[in-house]
């Protein structure tokens, strides 16, 4: 049994220790927004946060995450970086197909808690590893832009 | 939803009555274009021709419940071009209904219901814009006759606005909810009969106002995917397929894959021999508790393969093979005056060769399905571009009739033709069927999806021309050598056919007199298949970049010169020019029309500041493409700095599609495009050795990432007029974009691009 934090609930879960995390979300777990592009960390489709570090999961076996605190796309709104990010992104209609945007949210999201106002450099480095093959991009990055405008706003 | 699903309109009519009332209309006369040529009884253009056509039934495609929630189905597939939110919002336009009371609702594989729905080769607007609007058009009468009829007053005194009908004199009105019972009373209105708004009275269509109807599930990770699907009891499959196009499995050995932890089944599945068609290649497949145990298992299996004929695909030896054929004469398929005389007779000659390699879609979401088979009915869940297909496939395998069959659609993670061919429909099917039925999800690796993909063709281009005093073409040449996609159907299929030929190498609309276009031979050793804008990448790749060759070489400048071959406004018949295809559009409604080519290639031109001072290692590069019926220029602003490293600041498309629906969707289409088109320039490459796909994963498959995003990409739409054909707008993006950046890296470095993908061409 390994005990497990997804979005705030704590559970045990009966599989092998070198399962992925994005497997058992998935496929367990019944996660099912945080999705499968590569299955090596190449994608960024997979991206969550462990401990609010953003880690590709696909890769991550859940002994790795042992009572780490684990937050995925159905979570990251509760914060107020990730529902203004979520906002941006229905603002500036960035998806086209939609199937990579929770990576690309998950990897904004902990760009914004890092660095709330990132240069375009900073957007670039930060999301290159997260794979659009509609080519969204130019719209994600607007969407950053206009999420850490919004935050600064705030503040 | 106080009546979910509840058709309250569909009751008391007969789908029967509802076509009687359609056999009278035709096409013609509920939409207002001009004049169809009804004599075309033989041919059938635009929806006509495709399987099963169009349906613009209301009781399909639109309900209301009784708490006023219009539920309008969406019978085309979404893979990000936005036709969840397009073709419902034209439905809702007519149907005067508050768009934020409407609710979409994916068909599920029923053409007979819904019309066509194989989502490919940009048509969907194109060919149901009108059927949309009728069906919207048809709900509305419904409502006001059911309004009239309570009020007892002339239907004329009474109008449908903003989900209500308001009688005119007295003010009085009633909702749609209110209405709905008794709107279904209501015959469903001969088409002949029906009231189309006056597009300027559109509230939705054109506007490019509303949101994505499914943005906020797919910020939220709530959104659904082929890959998503989980059902009881469900088991997960991974399958260990041929490397090899045309081989099987000699011999296997399940036993260790069964020893890992979570594995259940091991299961062999059946070898289609070539032609492939939308067969599973076979394979083994492992199921188990999780897909990440069926990967294990997987990886467990101890497989000895029969590779077959094809274990000596060599991509570089096969270009070689493609070079020697484009060298010699071949098959005719366009001859316009005598290019030989002509060419001998010329001023200059000049003569080039480009080669784009094999491409994998590569669709974020690999390929899914899910089959669960139970008390004789058999239900599929996954990302298909022809559920119908789909259906029909899984009911043969499993010996069904397609009746019992039922293919629920999901959203789709990227497309892009992969989706279009359910062999992992298929595979799901057998699956399920191995295991008594039980529901059964197969899941593509991104490893399986570029191994077995149907790979877009790989193909040399060879152009010759012969020049006059001034460097203008007086006769061209252009050999076009690629393995065709009839080969995935019939292997005896050695020459490009009418619908390649059709995509921009036959159908050249330029003003030179001696035209030859000759098609040698080419042995597909892969599955070939479609990809986004199909053979209009290498086409228009050769044909945009040998043109700036030639500009290049009379010393003009590029963009001048291209309009000059494109010669003055003029319509063309696409038959005047070989093409028998078109698009499948009708030649009389869909002629090839340079001046709508002309006019992107100036608009793109004067956005793009054609002609501003750029820095050293600064270049812009223009090329323009017509096809899906629409016309498409791009200039594109490189950097090339002194190591060879390329970067785009800046890229202008002009698009002209005719009428758009959803504006924002034409310029994210265009967008995406031009991100594809550059990562086909830059990256993309399948290639084979030994017969199998080198590249495994987004580590040797590069596909176009932030950094390699253009800062600014601006589209420029032209504006259309509804009384139009519309034209195509998913795919007919790409073309125009790798030879606009070739061409914009010759004006940069004065090096010229002849072999995609550039990669490592420039470096110093």
């Amino acid at each position: 049994m390994i005990p497990l934090d997804i979005n705030g609930k704590r559970q045990n879960v009966d599989l092998p220790g070198e399962t992925p995390l994005l497997w058992t979300l998935r496929d367990e777990l019944g996660l099912t927004g945080t999705k499968f592009g590569c299955g090596m960390a190449l994608c960024g489709a997979c991206t969550v946060h462990v401990d609010g570090q953003p880690v590709r999961s696909c890769i991550t076996p859940i002994s790795a995450v042992a009572s780490k605190k684990v937050v995925t796309i159905e979570a990251v709104g509760a914060d107020a970086v990730g529902k203004a990010l979520q906002a941006a992104w229905v603002d500036k209609g960035v998806p086209q197909c939609g199937y990579c945007q929770a990576g690309q949210i998950m990897s904004a999201a902990a760009l914004l808690k890092r660095t709330p106002k990132p240069s375009e450099t900073q957007i670039d480095e930060a999301m290159n590893g997260n794979i659009c093959r509609c080519g969204t991009y130019t719209r994600i990055r607007a969407a950053i832009k206009q999420a850490a405008a919004q935050q600064g706003g705030t503040r | 939803m106080s009546a979910p699903v509840d058709r309250v309109i569909v009751a008391n009519v007969s789908r029967r009555r509802f076509l009687q009332g359609m056999s009278l209309g035709g096409l013609v006369l509920a939409v207002g274009y001009p004049s169809i040529a009804r004599a075309q009884e033989a041919k059938k253009y635009g929806a006509d021709g495709m399987p099963n056509g169009w349906v613009d039934n209301p009781l399909a495609f639109v309900s209301i419940a009784e708490d006023g929630t219009v539920t309008i189905v969406c019978h085309r597939s979404e893979m990000g071009q936005g036709v969840r939110t397009g073709m419902p919002m034209i439905v809702a336009d007519e149907l005067e209904a508050d768009w934020k009371r409407v609710r979409v609702a994916q068909a599920t594989g029923d053409e007979k219901k819904f019309g066509n729905q194989d989502t490919d080769g940009s048509r969907s607007t194109r060919h149901f814009f009108e059927p949309m609007r009728r069906c919207g058009a048809a709900a509305r009468t419904m409502l006001e006759a059911a309004a009239a009829e309570r009020w007892k007053v002339p239907v004329s005194e009474v109008e449908a606005k903003n989900h209500e009908v308001v009688h005119r004199a007295t003010g009085k009105r009633l909702g749609y909810g209110a209405l709905a019972k008794a709107a279904a009373t209501q015959p469903v209105p001969a088409r002949e009969t029906l009231r189309l708004k006056d597009p300027k009275q559109f509230r939705y269509i054109g506007k490019g106002q509303l949101k994505l109807v499914d943005g906020r599930d797919i910020a939220t990770g709530k959104a659904q995917y082929g890959i998503d699907t989980r059902l009881p009891g469900m088991l997960y499959a991974v399958v260990a397929r041929p490397p090899v196009y045309g081989g099987k499995v000699a011999s296997f050995d399940p036993a260790e894959a069964l020893k890992v932890p979570g594995v259940e089944r091991v299961v062999e599945i059946e070898a289609s021999p070539p032609p492939a068609h939308f067969n599973p290649v076979g394979g083994v497949a492992v199921l188990a508790r999780n897909t990440w145990a069926a990967m294990q298992g997987r990886r467990a299996l101890k497989i000895t393969w029969d590779d077959g004929p094809n274990a000596g695909y060599d991509s570089t030896a096969y270009k070689a093979s493609l070079e020697e054929s484009a060298r010699k004469a071949g098959k005719v398929v366009r001859n316009d005056g005598d290019f030989t005389a002509a060419a001998a007779g010329a001023a200059g000659r000049h003569e080039a060769e480009y080669y784009v390699p094999h491409l994998a879609h590569a669709t974020m979401e690999p390929p899914a399905a899910t089959v669960r088979i139970a008390n004789g009915k058999c239900e599929v869940w996954g990302c298909f571009q022809s559920p119908q297909a789909a259906r029909d496939l899984v009911a043969k395998r499993l010996g069904m009739s397609a009746d019992d069959v039922t293919v629920h659609v999901t959203l789709l993670g990227g497309g892009f033709g992969r989706k279009s061919k359910p062999d992992y429909a298929i595979e799901a099917a057998v699956l399920s069927k191995a295991v008594d039925g039980k529901p059964v999800k197969v899941t593509w690796t991104r490893e399986d999806d570029l191994h077995n993909s149907y790979y877009h063709t790989v193909s040399v281009e060879h152009l010759e021309a012969g020049v006059d005093g001034q460097g203008k073409p007086v006769a061209w040449l252009h050999r076009s050598v690629a393995p065709t996609i009839i080969s995935t159907f019939n292997p005896a299929a050695k020459n490009e056919a009418a619908f390649e030929l059709g995509m921009g190498v036959i159908n050249v609309p330029f003003a030179i007199p001696n035209i030859r276009i000759e098609n040698p031979e080419a042995v597909a050793h892969t599955r070939i298949g479609w990809f986004r804008s199909v053979s209009n990448i290498p086409h228009a790749f050769a044909v945009q970049s040998f043109v700036a060759e030639l500009a290049a070489a009379a010393g003009r400048d590029p963009k001048d010169f291209l309009l000059e071959v494109i010669g003055p406004a003029r319509q063309v018949s696409p038959e005047m020019l070989g093409d028998t295809w078109n698009h499948g559009e009708s030649p009389e409604r869909y002629p090839v029309d340079t001046g709508r080519l002309r006019r992107v290639v100036e608009t793109a031109a004067r956005e793009a500041g054609w002609g501003r001072k750029l820095p050293k290692g600064r270049g812009l590069g223009i090329a323009a493409h017509y096809s899906f019926v629409s016309y498409i220029a791009a200039v594109v602003e490189v950097a090339v700095d002194d190591k060879g490293a390329i970067t785009v600041p800046r890229v202008d498309m002009a698009v002209d599609c005719g009428a758009t629906v959803n504006p924002d969707r034409v310029r994210s289409q265009m967008e995406g495009a031009c991100v594809m088109g550059l990562g086909i320039a830059t990256l993309g490459e399948i290639s084979f050795k030994d017969g199998r796909v080198q590249q495994n994963n987004f580590d040797a498959y590069e596909v176009t990432r932030m950094v390699g995003t253009p800062r600014e990409i601006r589209v420029h739409i032209i504006p259309g007029d509804y009384s139009k054909p519309m034209g195509g707008v998913g795919e007919p993006g790409v073309p125009p974009i790798p030879p606009a950046l070739c061409n914009a890296i010759f004006a940069a470095t004065g090096k010229r691009i002849r072999r995609l993908p550039i990669r490592d061409q420039l470096t110093v």
